[in-house]
């Protein structure tokens, strides 16, 4: 079974890859996991890939604006890149598009830190 | 069928809606939609309706017509009140961690409805037109 999330570095931005479903009980929690392992570990700059990802839910939301706020508290920064158009339609609809700064590909958002 | 409350019971039922989908010629773009409203459907009964009583089951009990595709979820919970849900668009609301689920089933389906089941619990009713879906339903809503 392949993993949800997996964490690469690009110079001094964590970018953290999910895949596959982002739901209630599975990919949900280790989504959070993963971004706060990072954020313990002292990222500042994270950057969430979310090409692969097929789904995701309430649950799946709520712990991205979790993270989020959770990020913010603590000084670093948390992008989201590469959005699917289903998960592109999932956060419109609720208005949290306009809360995170969302970047077509990898290239514009680690310019985005700059 | 009824369910345990268990989360990996949302895949199964998930793939049950993917099969009849399927066999009525429903586009996969609606599909994606009513299976999300089912999650969430369910992750509700499962999560605020039985508490994660794996004791306490959920049912689930898909019916279709020519236009329609209907879905019930059913809890043993001791039931809620829809309008109590708070407003997740509202500035005070856009934060917060939890409070999406339901607003995302009236998004994406036509018809969503609560009664109080025959075993004590919430009744939900999703309806979607298979007919006239479109993904733009969502974003329309909004």
């Amino acid at each position: 079974m392949s993993k949800t999330v997996t964490t690469r570095d690009a110079g001094d931005i964590k970018v953290i890859e999910l895949h596959g479903k982002i739901t209630i009980g599975s990919g949900d929690l280790q989504m959070r996991e993963g971004i706060h392992a990072a954020l313990s570990a002292g990222a500042k700059k994270i950057i969430i890939d979310m090409k692969d990802v097929t789904t995701i839910d309430s649950s799946g939301v709520g712990e991205l604006v979790g993270c989020y706020t959770t990020a913010t508290h603590r000084g670093a920064k948390l992008k989201l890149m590469s959005l699917p158009p289903k998960i592109s339609d999932v956060l419109t609809v609720t208005q949290l598009i306009t809360v995170f700064d969302v970047y077509s590909d990898e290239k514009e958002a680690v310019a985005s830190f700059s | 069928m009824w369910l345990s409350s268990r989360y990996p019971n949302i895949e199964l039922a998930e793939a049950f809606l993917d099969t009849l989908c399927r066999e009525k010629g429903v586009a996969e773009e609606a599909e994606h939609w009513i299976g999300m409203a089912l999650r969430e459907a369910l992750a509700n009964a499962i999560r605020h309706g039985n508490r994660q009583d794996s004791g306490k089951r959920v049912l689930l009990a898909f019916r279709s017509d020519a236009e329609t595709l209907t879905i019930e979820v059913g809890d043993e919970g001791a039931g809620f009140a829809p309008d109590d849900v708070a407003d997740p668009l509202s500035p005070e609301n856009q934060m917060k961690t939890s409070g999406r689920g339901i607003f995302y089933m009236r998004t994406f389906m036509d018809e969503v409805s609560f009664s109080r089941g025959e075993t004590g619990g919430t009744l939900l009713t999703l309806k979607k037109n298979v007919q006239t879906t479109s993904r733009t339903k969502g974003v329309e809503a909004s």
